[in-house]
């Protein structure tokens, strides 16, 4: 599914300094029964957001109006667990772009970057200088240069994150993996052809 | 000139590169693909949508089991929503000729169990499904790992996904486990010692003897938990038992082909001197049975000890609190003792038949505790078949147990089998985060042992004591 193109993001940020942070959060299995890929943001951070009968828990952050953005700042660790993609396009779906941590979980960094959500891995340090500007004033933008390859905590520090060439150019362009799969097709089949499976 | 040596990995690995990009990813060949009904419908919505077909259905094998109920099987689901799903894996699969083991078919279970048991996952292969315990089959010596719904897309369009190349770790346990330590409590203990994040961005081979005297059943217990410290994916090399194993299955390979297949295969084993990015080794004699007291797999102890403090781990004291404060237990507390509502003995970790008969051995001439509730859930039909003719069931009846209808059930709790909010679970599943087996639901993950002795005492109990 194509997505939008990835440049230069700049926006006030949501703050949710939790360590792990599971995609059994982001998104709990019960809701994954959708055969289509609508709606998953009603459902992000279902039981942190929710009361069992739906009432908004006063206290979780997506339900505070003082904080607001494109951007989501979880703690390290974020996205371990199941490899569902309903967990990137549940904050997809909500409204982020990209989500900055100081450590993502494998699965959900690929699923992140093949559906044009942009995991922008900091060092702790940063991590912890983005909490404290948002906390001391939750206006406080961060600017996500894509091409430069660097955040920026506007009017303050900034730091370099890493991403292959070959997934930034995607971004930046919109393109999916499977357009280039696509044209490698008889290179795979002369491959299978090879293969004693 | 010899060559570089190569660990496992590596031989598996650059066997399946179509292409390398540079500065990006490896395109590789993928050799078996799973799928199921919960992440497989919208990668069939895109293939539609660009118009393009399933380029090899022969390796892609379909499977129902996360959404299925676990009784009455034979009746229509209840929830409509879980029977779209199941109704879109039936549809998809007959319209692009993939293999499909829906509800009521003898072959049906769950993808991690099933897969193995027909011979369908193999050594050297590389295997992938919409699903993170596909490291399970790594324990053939095969590369194994969790893909999201767009790589189901990419998988069944083109046989292939792009891949960054994972780093190495080798794991070693060494020595014998004493009595009553099972595979999944050295999965558990290795978690411990390295978080939940501690291999994140590692493919890991397990070796040793403990390994190395391990069956299969309980290689793919361990391998299905490497995800659980972040790998991508865990390996053990094959050897006579995994050959032993495969041999005769139906879709192993057979006659001259089997042959030749095993030469190839007794050549995967990382080469002496192949380099890793990271080595741990643990004493087989420091393993106690483990069991969980938080929100994540890597917060797990011996069952004898006492809930550890955030310093004493190291953890973030807030993440910690909370933690602790959702499962109401409290730094220094002891396990042993706490009050069980629920037992789940099941899932891709610990619903094989091995599993069964550890349960067995401890239920036997044992009555269920009045206020547990218990649910036994085999990995497939086969193993429900087993567990029949071996005469488990008999001992389960006798106890006072029941024996559901195989799937993924109360792991994640996507059918009706979840534990109610505030209830306390011993579970033989993977996952014990917040909510994970229900909505407010507490579990405490621990091997089949535990969990017997859990279900017959009522309580947290050293299944020591009762073997």
């Amino acid at each position: 599914m194509a997505y939008d193109k990835f440049t230069i993001l700049r926006s006030t940020a949501v703050p949710m300094p939790i360590e792990n942070v599971d995609t059994d959060q982001i998104i709990p299995a019960r809701f994954l029964k959708a055969t289509e890929r609508k709606g998953f943001g009603d459902n992000l951070f279902r039981d942190w957001r929710f009361e069992a009968d739906g009432t908004p828990k006063k206290d979780f952050v997506l339900n505070n109006p003082i904080y607001s953005g494109k951007i989501l700042v979880g703690g390290k660790n974020f996205g371990s667990g199941s490899s569902r993609e309903h967990a990137a396009w549940a904050i997809y779906d909500y409204g982020f772009r990209c989500v900055v941590s100081s450590f993502f979980a494998d699965i959900f960094k690929n699923n992140s970057l093949n559906i044009g959500i942009l995991p922008v891995q900091v060092s702790e340090s940063f991590l912890d200088q983005i909490f404290k500007a948002i906390e001391a004033n939750p206006k406080t933008e961060l600017e996500v240069n894509l091409p430069e390859q660097k955040i920026s905590i506007v009017g303050g520090a900034s730091e370099t994150f890493e991403i292959n060439g070959y997934k930034k150019h995607n971004m930046m362009n919109g393109f999916d993996d499977i357009d280039y799969l696509q044209s490698l097709k008889s290179e795979i089949r002369s491959f299978a052809e090879k293969s004693i499976y | 000139m010899s060559k570089t040596p190569a660990a496992l990995f590596d031989k598996v690995w650059d066997s399946h590169v179509v292409r390398h990009i540079e500065d990006g990813p490896d395109v590789l060949f993928i050799d078996r693909h799973f799928i199921h009904e919960v992440t497989s419908p919208v990668a069939f919505l895109g293939l539609e949508s660009r118009g393009l077909k399933v380029m090899f259905p022969e390796k892609t094998f379909a499977t129902a089991d996360h959404n299925t109920p676990t009784i009455n099987q034979h009746l229509p689901v209840q929830d409509p929503l879980s029977a779209n799903q199941l109704k879109a894996l039936e549809s998809n699969s007959a319209k692009y000729g993939i293999s499909h083991w829906g509800l009521g078919n003898p072959k049906n279970g769950i993808v991690h169990v099933v897969g193995p048991e027909n011979g369908i996952t193999l050594p050297g292969m590389t295997i992938v499904c919409g699903d993170s315990h596909t490291s399970t089959h790594g324990a053939f010596g095969a590369i194994a790992f969790g893909i999201g719904t767009s790589e189901v897309e990419m998988v069944l369009s083109s046989q292939c996904i792009m891949q960054p190349r994972p780093k190495k770790m080798r794991i070693k346990v060494n020595g014998k486990l004493g009595k009553g330590i099972t595979p999944k409590d050295v999965v558990l203990y290795i978690i411990s010692k390295l978080t939940a994040a501690g291999a994140t961005g590692y493919f890991v081979e397990f070796a040793g003897d403990v390994f190395e005297n391990m069956s299969m059943e309980g290689r793919m217990t361990v391998c299905n938990m490497s995800i659980e410290m972040g790998a991508r994916g865990g390996m053990v090399a094959p050897d006579e038992t995994t050959f032993n194993y495969i041999k005769g299955r139906e879709k192993a390979p057979k006659g001259e082909a089997w042959e030749k297949a095993l030469a190839y295969w007794k050549t995967l084993k990382s080469d002496e001197g192949a380099f890793f990015d990271k080595e741990y080794e643990f004493n087989a004699a420091d393993i106690e049975p483990m069991i969980t007291y938080g929100t994540n797999p890597g917060m797990g102890i011996g069952i004898t000890k006492k809930i550890p403090t955030a310093e004493e781990i190291g953890s973030g004291k807030a993440s910690f609190d909370k933690s602790l404060a959702y499962m109401d237990f409290h730094e220094q507390e002891s396990m042993i003792g706490k009050k069980v509502d629920y037992v789940f003995i099941g899932s891709c970790t610990n619903g094989r038949i091995e599993d069964f008969r550890a349960f067995a051995s401890v239920i036997k001439g044992r009555k269920k505790a009045d206020h547990v509730t218990a649910w036994i859930v085999p990995g497939s039909h086969i193993v429900e078949q087993q567990i029949k003719e071996e005469g488990i069931l008999d001992l389960l009846l006798e106890a006072g147990f029941q024996l559901r209808q195989p799937g993924c059930s109360a792991c994640l709790a996507m059918n009706d089998d979840k534990i109610p909010a505030g209830k306390y679970a011993v579970s033989t599943s993977n996952r014990n985060f917040e909510g994970r087996q229900g909505p407010g639901a507490r579990t405490m993950l621990a091997s089949p042992l535990v969990a017997a002795a859990a279900a017959v005492t009522g309580f947290v109990t050293d299944p020591r004591e009762l073997i």
